[in-house]
This record gives structure tokens, C-alpha cells and sequence, in this order.
């Protein structure tokens, strides 16, 4: 382990996050919530202590290890986490649990909240709210896009560049710090776009950045109690399902459609292709599984609210024009079970990610395969590719671990207190980074005791490291020479 | 006319065997004498020892004065290198070269007189891959032959019992089929050529070879045994480069199987293929055939590279019930041997690869050349050039051209039109005419016939 070397690299992470309250500053100001104070002392804390860890470690610019990788990443979660709980500490007189799960949820793109009345929350905090999901959605795609290969975990080394999957677009840029640069122009893009969407379907300036922010990241923070139906708008809930979709894309099939200036590689990735079916097939069925059940009067009002609920779901965002868990019937179920299976890998939803449960029901339909010819050889491709069978078996090895990490939480969060089905939601909304869960968590944290929020805290950074990465940790032989 | 063959592989001695016969001056380069030794007793020709893109042994093989070279080595490379020395230093006229490799084949315009002087690339597994592949989209056929670019097909079916026209005169043809044009130009009778004539009856187990455009053959076809079912089923032995193109080829239009001995062969056609069913295991085993339905297969090709295995597990297949069995047989004889008995049809790579040769090989603008009946017979697509003074064919009418015995003009290719000639049809210039030569040994005066005189050009 470069200990040094990491303690410098978040010194320097912490000084330039420190300039990220600074837009907060300004709209304190402009808003004069009397808040600028808040984030101008969370900034200079921040900034001294990223100098304080920068300044004795200014020297060690030793290379950092691929091992060291899986702390860094974690880390960075962690510490952005605790440090962006500084304004709801200072701010709004959170306890540190309150700050802590708000300020994860945050940056993990979850949207879970415990905070009540938002509506009349000064508009700075709001703000910082808002920018903390931009700014982890910004993280994770560099996350899942650049690093995550190179560890190569869960059948990520699929995206390594010289292996199939993206690379057989072609590579995106030879060094990770180049490939950020331009995965982030497109989220930026994407960014403004929405925001300038939103804004020319009504809202007001403020709502339109802070919620595009949000939708973008695929996190589900509103500066609304009432999320996006407070709007009530059939053109704000489409713009947001676009960009919502759009979030949930893998970030290098934007790259490699914006580079050519077609969008023919949407089509060719099997990935995208079959997110595109699930996205379709689900919005249908549940569309009309709420007019049978009768829960909107008439097939625009079902289709309306099924679509928007799917789309929001299935790329974990979160937002909410209804409270999908007290729609009648087999709904909330399936809702829950698009959850699991998220948007593609390389996005900024969470999720087991559609490229894992494409490759697991081909591995399952080889195998039926298989017992009908004994003595075939087949080959599980992607597209026209194949496979490799340790790719497949890390997958399944991914798919286990969370399947099991899962479990493990909802019986934690029952033996801390809730039932079944609130558990259930519970661990639902944190590791599949959705936000609003089932049951007692149907909107929000806010009732439920201080462990259940810590759980959530952890369900939400497994979620978001793709398992492997946080539990790599807890593994004696990771720390070992 | 002087030709020099690198290569006393398998291509490369079928075709010095049959050239040979054709009054042709072959010497023939390998590396390995005892190949060449081999040759040199069995047929009458020149060779020489040593490394076949190699200047010096050029030389030695006389191509300073070489007509033709043929470069027919295992190696892509050495074929292209050797071409290349031929054009480059000794200016040899016509270039032939086996190219196998799909890298290379994938860039034709790497084949011009500026980079790769190659004029013409044999590539046998797709001439056979092809060849096979007709046989199976038209159930019933023996085979199928193109002429003018596949305009043109020529068909050998084997009357049956209950063919509509088996037991009737040709002349009945054009009544039985009002729509369908087309041509018998040749029947064998128990392995003897009968000219075809108005009055000639078809008789059960003829081998019938007729001309037709390639949308009417099901029709004509029909005539002469009870139509067959359209194929569905087809069950590959041998995933060798001829058995993974051939399921390539396939596996869009039917249900194919391949079945591959080695493991990591069939990884790698599993693969390549994406709707074939891979199958790792003997297929002399008749359990694995019987578990994969072999009852209910409509085709059985055998391409592995071992006749022996070919044959008998064509046979086996066909025992236990597949409704056709095609085996890939190299050694000619056993091609009678086989298809005298259970095997349906017996291909023979040198068999097909030696008819695109020829082409290049005769005088006269010809084409297209196909071997039949293992090189007895010919069949030929020649073009007629000059006008009435300086052609003995162009301006005249078909029954006053001498045409040696056994020898029949099938059609004409007139612009994009096939046009069936009577004995009054004037042939007209650059008409291409598809002719059958029951007897190889006419082609000279074919040839000699087609030529024009040396005042025109």
C-alpha cells in the first residue's frame, strides 16, 4: 500500500473539491438565504484539511498499484461523503447519521433522502444537494468506464479496450486521463441540454440545472417533496425520461456515436439494444397492468405513469410522479425486479447492469442448450463476439455476491426493526442506487432508526463500487504482501 | 503449350495428370522428390526439385519461355511471390495462383498487374463450398454447373421411376412444360454418352445433363423423378476450412450441424459460426449421429480431409437413415467405387478446381470449362469472334458447322438472353456458346473450329 501516495492524492482531491461549494456561495447570495456563511466554512475546512494532507506528503509521487486502486476508488466515496455532509451539518443542524446517509446518497447517484420539506429549504443548499449527485455521476463514469476494466471486475474486462465489447467500436483514447476528459464533455453536454429542455418546458432557471443535474446522473434528487409531480407536466416527465435513458447508456457508446456523428452504434451494441427492448417491453406491460388493475382512470393516464415509473426505475433515478409501491397487484414486484437489472454498464445507473443478466440468460440458455446436445460446443457471444469463459464466470461470481450482499442487508435491516417488505424496500432503494424503496421507505429515510440508515449508507456504497471493490477490502489476502 | 505447375500437392498432380493428357509441355516444381518421383511414373512430364518462388529454380523450369504458371504450394505466400517473379523478371504471360487465406481474398484490388500480378486465384475450398452448396439447394440434382456468370446452369439429374418424362421421348419435353425452356445435351446409359435426339427415350437411372436457366431447374428437374422436398436438415462431418465455409454459407437458410473431432477446432468454428450447432465428437460414432436425429436429416456431407473416413461414415450415415448422403472424395478411384453404392454423390475437389484451370489453358476465347464424369467429358462456354470471312462459325447456320461426333451446342448467351439453337439458328458475333463434348478428345477441333483466321484483328 502507498499510504503517502494516497494520503497526497486526496489531499489534492479535497482542495479542489473544497471549489465546488463555491457556486453554493454565490447562490446564497443571489437568493441572500443567509447560507453563504455554511459553505464558505464547510470550503475552508475542506481546503485545510486537503492541505494538511497534501503538505507533508508533497513529495511522494510514487506510482499507485492497480491493488491500491480498489482502496482509492472506495475512498473516494467515502471521503467525498463525509465531506459533503458539511453544509446539512452546519446548515440544517442534521445529526451526523442524517448528513452522512443524505450526503452518500448523494454521491452514490442513489436520491434516498430523510430530509422532509424540501420545498422550504434555502435554495443554496438545495443547490449543493443537487450538485452532489451531478458530481458523483461525473465520478462514476470515469469509475465504470476507465477504471473498473482495468481491475477487471465482474466481467467489466469486457470494456478493457483491447478485449471486445466497446473496443470493438474502436478504442476511446489511449490514457484514462484523456478518456475523462471526453466522457465528461458528453455529460456535460447531456447536462445542459436537459437543463436547457427543462427550462424551455417551464421551470424556473434554478430547477431546471439543479433537476438536470439529477436526471442526468440518473440520481433522483428534487428540490420538490413531491419530486417531479410537482410540475405535472406530461412534457417535463418526457424530457425526463429521455435523459434519464440517456444516463443510463454506456457512456463510451455516446462517445464512439458522438465521434462519428451517427447514432447507428446505439443499435449495433447488444447492450444498448436490449435495454432498449427491456425499457419498451416493461413500459408496456406495466402500462397495462395498471389499466387492468384500474389504478388511472383510462390508457394515457396508465401509459403516462407506467412509462415514466419504468424508465426512472430501471435506470435506478428514482424520481416520482407516484409512489410506485402502493400501485396494486404484481407492479411494485416488477418494478423492483427492473431495479436489479439496471442500465448498461459504463453508465452512471446502478444495478446489476443489463450487459451481466444479458450474458447470465445466455449462460442459462446454454446450458438448457447443452442437455438437449451433449456433445455440443457452444460459445456464449455478445453480438457476434464471443465470450471468454472467465469473463462469464466472473459475472456469475458478481451476480452471487450481490445477490447475496442483498440478502445479508434485509436481514440486518429486519433484526434492526423493520418488516419484511420495508427491509426489502429498504435494501432495494441503497444497492440498486434507486432511492425510493418499498413499505415504510416508500418516498423517504426519514422515520426509519439511526442503524437502518447506516445500513443503507453501506447497501448504497456496495452498490455503487460494484461489490468487489468495497468487499475486496474486508479480504485478509488483499491487505497481505 | 508449356506450363510450369509449382506444387505436386493434390491440386497440383490432378492437374498435371490431366493436362498432360492434352498434348501440353508441364514441368513441375516441389520442394519434397519424392512427390515428384511419384508423378514423373505415372504420367509424362518434366520436374524439378527445389523451392518454388526461387528465381533460379524458375529457371531450371524453363520459364523463360513458360506459356502459363500455375503456383498451387500450401503457402498463400509463396504463391503470390512466385507470381510476382513471374511478371516481374520473366513476363510471363498468364498467372494462376491458389490463394486460400479469407485475409487476403477480402482485398481484390490487391490482385492487379501493379501490386499482386496474379490473373487468376483458385481457391478450392470455395469452388467446392459452392459446388456443394447448389447440390443442396436443389434436392435431386447430381450437379450443377455455371456458364455466363450463373446465367446459365447446367444440371445433371439421374432419372428415377415416376418422373413424368422417364419412359417418354424427349420430344414430349416442351409439351410437358409449356413455360420452361431448356436443353438435354447429353444422357448416360450405364456409363456410355448417348447423343439426345427427338425420338430418344429416357429410361430409369439415365443420367441426364440438361441446360436451363437457373429460376426453372426445380421445374425440369421435376421431370424426370418425383419432385424431392426442399432440405432443411443438414448435418456437416468435418469442420476443416471446407466444412466451416460450407456451414457458413448454410447455416442462414438451413439447420445445420457440424460435427469436429478436436476440442479446440470446435471452439473456434463455435465462434465463428452463429446458428450452427457445434458437435465435438467422431462421426463414425453411430450413437452421437443417432442422438443428433440423424433419421430425420435431409443432407450428409462428409468434408473431412480423409476419404476412407468420408466414405465410411457417408455409409453409416445412410444406414442410419439421413435422406442424402455427399462424401468429399480426392482419390479418383474411389469416386466410382463410392457412388456405385450407397453414397448419393461423390465430389471431387481436383475434379472442380480443374475446370476454372482449363478455361485458361485452351486456345480460342473460352470462358468457362467443366469436367464431367471425372474428365471423359466437357463441357465448354467459348466465344465466337470475327465475322463470316474470317470465322468458320459466325454467319453460319448449326447444321453447317462441323462439329466433330459427340459434341452438341446446348445455348447460346446472347447479350443477357440464353437462347435454345435449332439447326437453322445463325450464330452471330461474340455470341457465347455453351457447348458438351461427350469425348474429351475433340476439344482440339473445337477449338481449332472457334479460332479465326489470322486476318482479322
Amino acid at each position: 500500500m502507498h499510504w503517502r501516495a494516497i494520503t497526497r492524492l486526496f489531499g489534492i482531491l479535497l482542495m479542489l473539491y473544497s471549489l465546488s461549494f463555491l457556486p453554493s456561495v454565490v447562490i446564497a447570495f443571489l437568493y441572500a438565504d443567509g447560507q453563504w456563511g455554511v459553505f464558505s466554512a464547510s470550503l475552508v475546512i475542506t481546503a485545510v484539511a486537503g492541505l494538511m494532507m497534501w503538505l507533508p506528503n508533497i513529495r511522494q509521487r510514487s506510482e499507485l498499484s492497480v491493488r491500491d486502486g480498489f482502496l482509492v476508488v472506495t475512498l473516494f466515496w467515502v471521503i467525498l461523503g463525509v465531506v459533503g455532509a458539511l453544509p446539512f451539518l452546519l446548515g440544517l443542524h442534521l445529526g451526523i447519521t442524517d448528513a452522512v446517509f443524505e450526503s452518500v446518497s448523494g454521491f452514490t447517484t442513489t436520491g434516498a433522502t430523510v430530509i422532509v420539506g424540501l420545498d422550504q429549504l434555502p435554495p443554496s443548499i438545495l443547490y449543493h444537494r443537487q450538485q452532489i449527485q451531478w458530481l458523483g455521476g461525473m465520478g462514476i463514469i470515469v469509475l465504470a468506464v476507465a477504471i473498473l476494466p482495468l481491475l477487471g471486475m465482474g466481467g467489466m474486462q469486457l470494456y478493457r479496450a483491447e478485449a471486445s465489447g466497446v473496443a470493438k467500436h474502436e478504442k476511446l483514447t489511449p490514457r484514462i486521463a484523456e478518456t475523462a476528459r471526453a466522457l465528461w464533455l458528453i455529460y456535460l453536454v447531456l447536462t445542459l441540454s436537459c437543463a436547457l429542455a427543462f427550462w424551455v418546458a417551464g421551470m424556473n432557471l434554478l430547477d431546471a440545472i439543479s433537476h438536470a443535474f439529477t436526471t442526468v446522473a440518473t440520481g433522483g434528487f428534487s428540490t420538490h417533496d413531491a419530486s417531479l409531480a410537482y410540475y405535472d407536466s406530461p412534457l417535463i416527465e418526457t424530457i425526463a425520461i429521455v435523459f434519464m435513458l440517456a444516463g443510463g447508456v454506456n457512456f463510451a457508446i455516446h462517445f464512439v456515436s458522438w465521434r462519428r456523428l451517427s447514432i447507428r452504434p446505439y443499435g449495433s451494441d447488444p447492450e444498448v439494444r436490449a435495454y432498449g427492448v427491456i425499457f419498451l417491453f416493461s413500459s408496456v406491460f406495466v402500462a397495462a397492468s395498471l389499466y387492468w388493475a384500474g389504478a388511472y382512470a383510462g390508457t394515457w393516464e396508465s401509459l403516462r405513469h407506467g412509462t415514466f415509473q419504468v424508465a426512472s426505475i430501471l435506470t435506478s433515478t428514482g424520481f416520482g410522479t407516484a409512489t410506485f409501491a402502493e400501485w396494486p397487484l404484481h407492479i411494485p414486484l416488477v418494478l423492483v425486479i427492473l431495479s436489479f437489472t439496471g442500465g448498461c454498464a459504463g453508465s452512471t445507473a446502478g444495478g446489476i447492469k443489463v450487459l451481466r443478466i444479458l450474458l447470465l440468460a445466455k449462460l442459462g440458455l446454454r446450458q438448457l442448450f447443452l442437455l438437449a446436445h451433449p456433445q455440443a460446443i457452444s460459445v456464449v457471444k455478445l453480438g457476434k463476439r464471443p465470450v471468454s469463459e472467465s469473463v462469464l464466470f466472473s459475472v456469475w461470481g458478481f451476480y452471487v455476491l450481490y445477490i447475496v450482499t442483498a440478502l445479508i442487508l434485509t436481514v440486518a435491516m429486519m433484526a434492526a426493526g423493520l418488516d419484511l417488505e420495508s427491509a426489502f424496500g429498504a435494501v432495494v432503494a441503497t444497492i440498486n442506487l434507486l432511492g425510493p424503496g418499498l413499505g415504510e421507505v416508500a418516498s423517504n429515510f426519514a422515520s426509519v432508526s439511526p442503524v437502518i440508515k447506516w445500513l443503507g449508507v453501506i447497501g448504497m456504497l456496495v452498490g455503487r463500487l460494484e461489490v468487489f471493490t468495497l468487499l475486496i477490502l474486508f479480504l485478509p489476502a488483499y491487505w497481505r504482501h | 503449350m508449356k506450363i510450369i505447375i509449382l506444387g505436386a500437392g493434390q491440386v497440383g498432380c490432378s492437374i498435371a495428370e490431366s493436362l498432360a493428357s492434352e498434348a501440353n509441355d508441364i514441368t513441375v516444381v516441389d520442394h519434397q522428390s519424392a512427390l515428384l518421383e511419384a508423378l514423373q511414373e505415372r504420367i509424362e512430364i518434366r520436374t524439378v526439385i527445389g523451392h518454388a518462388s526461387h528465381p533460379d529454380v524458375l529457371i531450371r523450369a524453363g520459364i523463360e519461355d513458360a506459356d502459363l504458371i500455375l503456383a498451387v504450394t500450401n503457402s498463400d505466400e509463396t504463391n503470390m511471390m512466385a507470381c510476382q517473379i513471374a511478371h516481374t523478371l520473366f513476363h510471363t504471360p498468364t498467372r494462376l495462383a491458389r490463394v486460400r487465406s479469407p485475409d487476403y481474398l477480402e482485398h481484390p484490388e490487391l490482385f492487379t498487374p501493379e501490386s499482386v500480378p496474379i490473373d487468376y486465384i483458385i481457391s478450392p475450398e470455395h469452388l467446392v463450398t459452392t459446388f456443394i452448396r447448389h447440390l443442396i439447394e436443389q434436392p435431386g440434382v447430381l450437379q450443377i454447373l455455371d456458364f455466363a456468370e450463373g446465367k446459365a446452369q447446367l444440371v445433371a439429374v439421374r432419372a428415377y421411376y415416376g418422373g413424368p418424362l422417364v419412359g417418354k421421348a424427349l420430344a414430349s419435353l416442351p409439351r410437358q412444360m409449356p413455360l420452361v425452356e431448356s436443353r438435354v445435351v447429353a444422357i448416360f446409359r450405364r456409363g456410355r454418352a448417348i447423343m439426345p435426339e427427338g425420338q430418344t427415350v429416357i429410361e430409369a437411372d439415365d443420367e441426364v445433363f440438361f441446360l436451363a436457366a437457373s429460376r426453372d431447374i426445380p421445374s425440369v428437374v421435376a421431370a424426370f423423378r418425383r419432385s424431392d422436398k426442399r432440405y432443411r436438415r443438414v448435418i456437416i462431418a468435418g469442420g476443416g476450412n471446407i466444412g466451416k465455409q460450407l456451414a457458413q454459407s448454410l447455416e442462414k437458410d438451413f439447420h445445420v450441424k457440424v460435427i469436429e473431432l478436436d476440442p479446440a477446432r470446435c471452439r473456434v468454428l463455435a465462434e465463428s459460426l452463429h446458428h450452427t450447432i457445434v458437435l465435438n465428437g467422431d462421426a463414425a460414432d453411430s450413437d452421437l449421429l443417432k442422438g443428433e436425429d440423424i433419421e430425420e436429416t435431409d443432407v450428409y456431407c462428409a468434408v473431412t480431409d480423409d476419404d476412407e473416413a468420408n466414405i465410411l461414415s457417408s455409409l453409416l450415415a445412410k444406414r442410419l437413415g439421413a435422406r442424402k448422403v455427399i462424401s468429399l472424395i480426392n482419390r479418383s478411384s474411389y469416386v466410382d467405387l463410392a457412388q456405385a453404392g450407397d453414397i448419393d454423390i461423390a465430389v471431387s475437389p481436383a475434379q472442380i478446381t480443374i475446370g476454372t484451370l482449363l478455361a485458361h489453358v485452351r486456345r480460342g476465347d473460352v470462358v468457362a470449362v467443366h469436367s464431367l464424369r471425372r474428365g471423359a467429358a466437357e463441357a465448354i462456354e467459348i466465344i465466337a469472334h470475327g465475322d463470316r470471312d474470317t470465322s468458320r462459325v459466325v454467319g453460319r447456320r448449326i447444321n453447317e458447322l462441323q462439329l466433330p461426333a459427340g459434341t452438341t451446342i446446348g445455348g447460346i448467351m446472347r447479350g443477357d438472353s440464353l437462347v435454345f439453337p435449332h439447326s437453322d439458328t445463325e450464330i452471330e458475333p461474340d455470341d457465347h456458346v455453351i457447348l458438351f463434348l461427350a469425348d474429351k478428345q475433340q476439344i482440339m477441333d473445337v477449338e481449332r473450329l472457334f479460332q479465326v483466321a489470322i486476318t482479322f484483328l
